[in-house]
């Protein structure tokens, strides 16, 4: 069989493609953390309290960072994939920008999240 | 099935043979290409070509030719008409599919270049991928006009805004780019047509003369056959034609959901 991956030379466009999939299992399993956390709510305050301190923790906040970060990606790669399935911006020039302006997005929108929440005090 | 590596008996080994530049020579550049030898019974390499630019002409087809003129007979790969209108010579160049006969050396990026056979495919040797199943795909659509209405005495007829629905599909010229640039290809091409048999597909159901289009519509509708395509977009970005298959299967999957709603 001939080398694929090993020797490919990446396109924007099959970056997101991939990180549409990466992301959209991330938010799956990160539905594990939302069970949980309904779990430890329903336990009483001392489950409770546990809970909040594991995700207020450095760790805690670097998953739910992460977890901001890949659904803000994979809402705005969804919505390009919503306006390719209307049959528009499919050329090739067209698909590349488009590639950037989600990152933008994602990006932008992590950010003004956490910013609020910093400057709210929640963090 | 998702195999990100390659299996064990086509693991490339790193070190082949190197043939240095001749004395003398101007314009070095370095070729890194992908050898194997089924009678050898021994797993591909890499042989790299230091090769003297300046004795070849531009396109990277150039480049194998000296190779296999001057430097090693051996070297086996398709080539026909040297112009971009025949397929034949489709490889895998500096990580992206091409036509070696219109890809320029120049355009490649740095002063090593890797040639290797189109992704993912049987190799029948060195730069030779075995197509049968691609074809194979491409027959399955069924690509010819297809009616039931009695034949017109002369022709059959089209009308000019009708045939240039056709533009932009007609032109592939099935050089096997595109689907062996598609990881979904890759991992699904027992199931998943892949993107040039179905552009074809789309530019016969889009064809006004053609009688078949529900019939080729329902062949279509299966999860694997069409809906394999997650619009990674290789295709546009490979196809040496400038053609977009991306394009050409989400108007299936419109006409498809276009039937139901």
């Amino acid at each position: 069989m001939s080398p694929h991956l090993q020797i490919w030379r990446w396109h924007v466009t099959m970056l997101t493609s991939i990180l549409h999939r990466v992301t959209g299992v991330g938010i799956y399993l990160g539905g594990l953390i939302v069970a949980v956390w309904a779990i430890s709510l329903a336990s009483g305050p001392e489950a409770y309290g546990t809970f909040k301190a594991l995700l207020g923790s450095p760790l805690g906040k670097l998953v739910m960072f992460g977890m901001s970060a890949s659904a803000f990606y994979h809402l705005g790669n969804g919505v390009r994939h919503l306006i390719w399935d209307l049959g528009y911006g499919l050329d090739k020039e067209q698909a590349n920008s488009s590639a950037f302006v989600v990152f933008g997005f994602a990006i932008a929108a992590t950010l003004a999240v956490w910013g609020i929440a910093y400057m709210t005090g929640a963090l | 099935m998702v195999q990100l590596t390659l299996p064990k008996n086509s693991k490339i080994k790193p070190t082949g043979k190197h043939y240095p530049a001749p004395a003398g020579a101007s314009k070095v550049k370095t070729f890194k290409v992908y050898r194997y030898d089924p009678d050898s019974g021994e797993n591909p390499r890499w042989d790299t070509y230091d090769v003297d630019t300046s004795q070849c002409g531009p396109m990277v087809l150039d480049i194998l030719i000296h190779i296999k003129n001057n430097i090693d007979p051996t070297l086996t790969f398709r080539r026909s008409c040297r112009e971009g209108i025949c397929g034949s010579c489709a490889m895998n160049i500096d990580g992206r599919n091409a036509l070696a006969c219109i890809q320029g050396h120049e355009e490649c990026s740095g002063n090593k270049i890797a040639i290797s056979p189109l992704p993912h495919m049987p190799v029948v040797k060195d730069l030779i991928p075995d197509l049968t199943l691609f074809y194979a795909q491409y027959a399955s659509i069924q690509p010819w006009l297809q009616t039931e209405t009695p034949e017109p005495q002369k022709e059959w007829k089209q009308s000019p805004e009708d045939r240039e629905k056709l533009d932009g599909l007609y032109e592939c010229i099935l050089c096997a780019c595109c689907s062996t640039s598609c990881p979904s290809y890759w991992w699904n091409q027992e199931k998943y047509l892949g993107p040039a048999a179905l552009l074809h597909a789309y530019r016969w159901i889009i064809d006004s003369r053609d009688e078949q289009t529900g019939a080729r519509l329902d062949e279509l509708e299966d999860p694997f056959k069409l809906y394999r395509c997650h619009t990674i977009m290789n295709c546009a970005q490979v196809c040496p034609k400038g053609l977009n298959p991306a394009k050409a299967i989400a108007e299936v999957k419109l006409m498809l959901a276009d039937r139901v709603v």
